[in-house]
């Protein structure tokens, strides 16, 4: 949901509100956590947007710089590079074992 | 052309599932069906029980991409894929691919490639439950190699 905004440097306007984290199997065991909402000011890539997580919870460092961890952006499967952007889901998750 | 995708976590009985794909269809002269079930697969410890958990939404469109695939490649009249989630006993059912054809290659191929594909890529996990402990089952290399053959 979209709270604010916000103007950088160079005039683009950036919405700033809520991603809402998902993470499933064993990562979601590990974390104790299946769902959280974070403020973004600004749009972020899925890889700063994990630093972000793991200045605010260090614990987790080590299974969220799982080399195998997988990430979904609004359920489409999700390289570290892309951009989240307020109201995006974004997932997280180990390889997946159905079937 | 229709692909039916469930995934529930009650059980599905193939009897039913075959005749659905076989009810008014004279065109195809091929069905094909897989049943996973739960077996004592761990090395030590027996399994008990499966677990298994996935991603609402996007396990259902990446079961649809899926198909939508198989019936790129094959010509596949008919395709359904039930993919159990929850907890589930030694010996129960987990998931069902049936899919129609004209000719049976076809339908063999396209029900295989549909299992290959749904292992690497749909989105569920499951855990596995020994007598005193439980395990979240690995990702297999052997899962991506069988890819591999349709990647060509």
């Amino acid at each position: 949901m979209v709270v604010g905004s916000a103007i950088n440097p160079n005039n683009v306007i950036y919405s700033a509100g809520k991603v809402e984290l998902l993470f499933f199997g064993q990562l979601k065991e590990r974390l104790k956590c299946s769902k959280l909402s974070l403020e973004i000011e600004q749009p972020l890539t899925i890889s700063e947007l994990k630093l972000r997580l793991v200045s605010q919870y260090p614990h987790w460092q080590p299974w969220l710089d799982e080399r195998e961890l997988l990430a979904a952006l609004n359920q489409t499967m999700s390289s570290s590079d892309e951009i989240v952007k307020a109201g995006d889901e974004l997932a997280f998750f180990p390889p997946v074992t159905g079937g | 052309m229709s692909i039916h995708i469930q995934v529930q976590t009650d059980d599905f009985n193939v009897g039913d599932e075959h005749n659905t794909l076989c009810s008014n269809n004279k065109s195809d002269g091929a069905v094909v069906t897989f049943t996973g079930l739960v077996r004592e697969f761990s090395s030590g410890d027996n399994v008990i029980a499966l677990e298994l958990e996935h991603y609402p939404g996007m396990t259902e469109q990446l079961l649809q991409s899926i198909a939508e695939q198989a019936q790129t490649r094959w010509q596949l009249a008919r395709i359904c894929i039930i993919h159990r989630v929850g907890y589930l006993a030694l010996g129960e059912q987990i998931v069902f691919v049936g899919v129609t054809s004209r000719h049976r290659q076809a339908a063999f191929e396209g029900a295989q490639f549909i299992m290959d594909y749904l292992k690497n890529h749909a989105t569920f996990w499951k855990k596995e439950h020994f007598k005193d402990s439980s395990n979240w089952v690995e990702f297999k290399q052997s899962d991506k190699q069988a890819m591999g053959r349709w990647e060509s």
